[in-house]
């Protein structure tokens, strides 16, 4: 028994395998996520940046198998949650998941609401879908909820609609459902991205507040280094479907290895530099119809580029303890097969 | 929501005021009047019929003639029905229950089908049961009443011989009696079918088209990563809003039930205010017509005026003062 409980505690709450989720375009499916392996801890904080269309977005409705139905589908992985695989699960059996032990908000907190429903009654909608209460206490509860994520006046907001609050109360009122039944895991889907940079800050706070208070994991999907600076322990960078560098804060913005990296930090605007213009990456993330099958992803669009970057497929390797980065300039990211084509090349 | 509506209502006075100087004007440009379908113009002495006129008051300039006409609107004195030779008032009051019986019925076996039509098409988009159905509503769409109503007494009446092809209930039943309202509603189905089929298919077309929309909607979206069953999502998220433009169409819907409807009843014999209206066209019995247009133009204002109310009852970011 103590053995099982040991063992338990040290498999990682969510553990992401190899996931390749798909699109279907004119029949056919193209991978959005390719590949994807991570693993999040309890109470850990991991934030996942990239540019639009890099697939962060899909990769979290990937866990939530929230993908447009008919659409969207997991085509490879796993996903396990608290050793269980979950990525095979049926809709009913997500139902039971979703909201309770994973939830997640979203980026348009204008849109993300029902017009037509109370905000007590959406609130409320969660707790009833997972725990038997009735409406009074639900209500009961999810007053207290309203106040416990900083909304004045909780008890008539419940009574209100949603285009009565604005957009920093509305993102509050999405963290209060998301945090109704203390999921052990709640997916953040650029949730200041829409929001004035005053409310961006506070919501943040609360991100982080709340994460103390109920001993949750955070999944913060970003394109904002700002926000994973302030709040991540773990940072992830995604580029066109898949991983190029991982490591804790710390480290990546000291050391940021992938020139992906290093040119997203460079687009940060710093207030002690006078310059004209921002940095930019020129290009686009290629699209997932014309990704290349070999080399690497960035490859057109990196200004470190060798001729092996369009051969040869870089691999996630550990090029610093607990820093793991993707790119041919690094030994460590050579698949073994191809270790002697580097040799020849003679690159050190 | 009341101060709307009073403001509202009181706003109507100066569009009816307008309507009513139509209604005068094309009744008075119509050839002939009320005395002349009344009497035979050709057989009376001609010293009566001045007499007469100068009674009636059809002497007098257009503008005291049309201000004796409103005042007596405005007071509920319609006139006479030249052709009952009773007060227009009681032609209307007969024949309303019939077409409110025939409106109702209509009124029901529309949105019971386009609800349940249109909310399976809405969830199973592109299938083949939802292709069926838009299939069936555009040959309902397409083919007009009055070919409808003929095809259905042929097929279901003399064919088939499951209903009367006319009237609203059978001579031979005693009034107020189980057997006398079966026999009216025996009697209304096949004409309420009829009416109702050009609705029902834009209604579920509506519907559907309403329900996919809003099934991709962020708050779809939410509602799912809440844990919330999709069978709940489609009857609670997404139909509590695909009603708001629907209900709004009641409105309009209420207009037309107590209107009758002309071609329908016409056909089915069914003795209605659609009826009566095409009936007093031909016997030029004008002061009912000019009350039935009249009592049309008050209901398409009311029902307008019901449309907003229902808006703002159904669609909470709506507020009306």
């Amino acid at each position: 028994m103590s053995v099982t409980q040991a063992s338990k505690k040290q498999t990682p709450l969510l553990q992401v395998k190899n996931l390749q989720t798909g699109f279907k375009i004119d029949g056919d499916y193209y991978n959005a996520v390719e590949g994807v392996s991570f693993d999040v801890d309890r109470k850990q904080i991991v934030g996942v940046v990239g540019e639009s269309g890099c697939g962060k977005s899909v990769m979290s409705l990937s866990i939530m198998q929230l993908l447009p139905q008919g659409i969207g589908k997991i085509r490879g992985g796993e996903i396990a949650f608290e050793g269980a695989d979950i990525a095979g699960l049926s809709d009913k059996k997500m139902n039971q998941i979703r909201g309770k032990d994973i939830s997640m908000i979203f980026q348009e907190p204008m849109t993300s609401l029902n017009p037509v429903f109370t905000i007590g009654y959406q609130i409320e909608e969660v707790i009833l879908n997972h725990e038997k209460l009735s409406k009074k206490e639900a209500r009961k509860r999810s007053v207290s909820l309203l106040e416990s994520v900083g909304i004045p006046r909780a008890k008539q907001i419940a009574d209100e609609y949603p285009h009565q609050l604005s957009g920093g109360m509305r993102q509050r009122v999405m963290i209060a459902m998301a945090i109704a039944c203390q999921p052990k895991l709640l997916i953040a889907d650029e949730p200041t991205t829409a929001l004035d940079v005053t409310v961006q800050a506070q919501i943040l706070d609360l991100l982080k507040g709340v994460q103390e208070a109920n001993d949750m994991a955070i999944i913060m999907i970003t394109h904002d280094l700002g926000v994973v600076a302030e709040i991540c322990d773990e940072v992830i960078v995604m580029y066109a479907g898949k991983i190029v560098e991982r490591s804790t804060v710390d480290e990546l913005f000291n050391h940021p290895k992938h020139p992906y990296t290093k040119l997203l930090m460079k687009a940060i605007p710093k207030m002690d530099e006078d310059v004209e213009k921002l940095a930019t990456i020129e290009g686009l993330v290629p699209s997932i119809i014309n990704m290349p099958e070999i080399g690497c992803r960035f490859a057109n669009r990196c200004p470190k580029a060798m001729p092996e970057c369009l051969s040869v497929t870089p691999q996630l390797g550990e090029t610093a303890p607990g820093h793991e980065a993707a790119c041919l300039l690094y030994d460590e990211s050579w698949p073994e097969n191809e270790k002697h084509h580097k040799e020849g090349v003679g690159l050190a | 929501m009341l101060k709307y509506s009073i403001r509202r209502l009181l706003g109507m006075i100066p569009m009816l005021i307008l309507v009513s100087i139509v209604v005068f004007s094309l009744a008075k440009m119509m050839p002939g009047d009320s005395l002349s379908g009344e009497i035979d113009p050709l057989n009376t002495n001609p010293e009566y019929i001045a007499e007469m006129r100068e009674k009636l008051g059809y002497n007098d300039p257009i503008h005291i003639q049309y201000f004796d006409w409103i005042t007596g609107f405005a007071q509920g004195d319609f006139g006479k029905s030249t052709r009952f030779k009773i007060p227009v008032k009681d032609v209307i009051l007969e024949k309303l229950p019939n077409t409110l019986f025939l409106g109702l019925t209509a009124l029901f076996i529309t949105y019971v089908l386009a609800f349940m039509m249109g909310m399976y098409s809405g969830r199973k988009p592109y299938t083949i049961g939802d292709n069926a159905i838009a299939g069936i509503n555009y040959i309902m769409l397409a083919i007009p009443s009055f070919v409808a109503a003929v095809f259905a007494i042929y097929l279901f009446s003399f064919k088939l011989d499951w209903f009367p092809f006319g009237g609203s209930v059978d001579i031979l039943v005693e009034k107020g009696t189980m057997e006398y309202w079966f026999s009216r509603l025996h009697h209304v189905l096949l004409p309420a079918l009829v009416l109702g089929a050009m609705s029902t298919a834009s209604y579920t077309q509506f519907l559907r088209n309403d329900i996919i929309e809003n099934s991709r909607k962020d708050f779809v979206r939410t509602a799912r990563a809440k844990g919330t069953p999709m069978k709940k999502i489609y009857n609670v998220h997404i139909l509590r809003n695909s009603i708001i433009p629907l209900v709004t169409f009641l409105g309009f819907d209420f207009a037309a039930l107590i209107g009758g409807a002309i071609i329908t009843e016409s056909i089915f014999t069914y003795p209605g205010i659609g009826q009566l209206f095409l009936e007093s066209i031909l016997s030029r019995d004008y002061p009912t017509l000019m009350a039935l247009t009249m009592l049309l133009s008050v209901l398409t204002l009311v029902g307008n005026l019901i449309a907003d109310i229902l808006y703002g009852v159904v669609d909470p970011r709506i507020r009306l003062d």
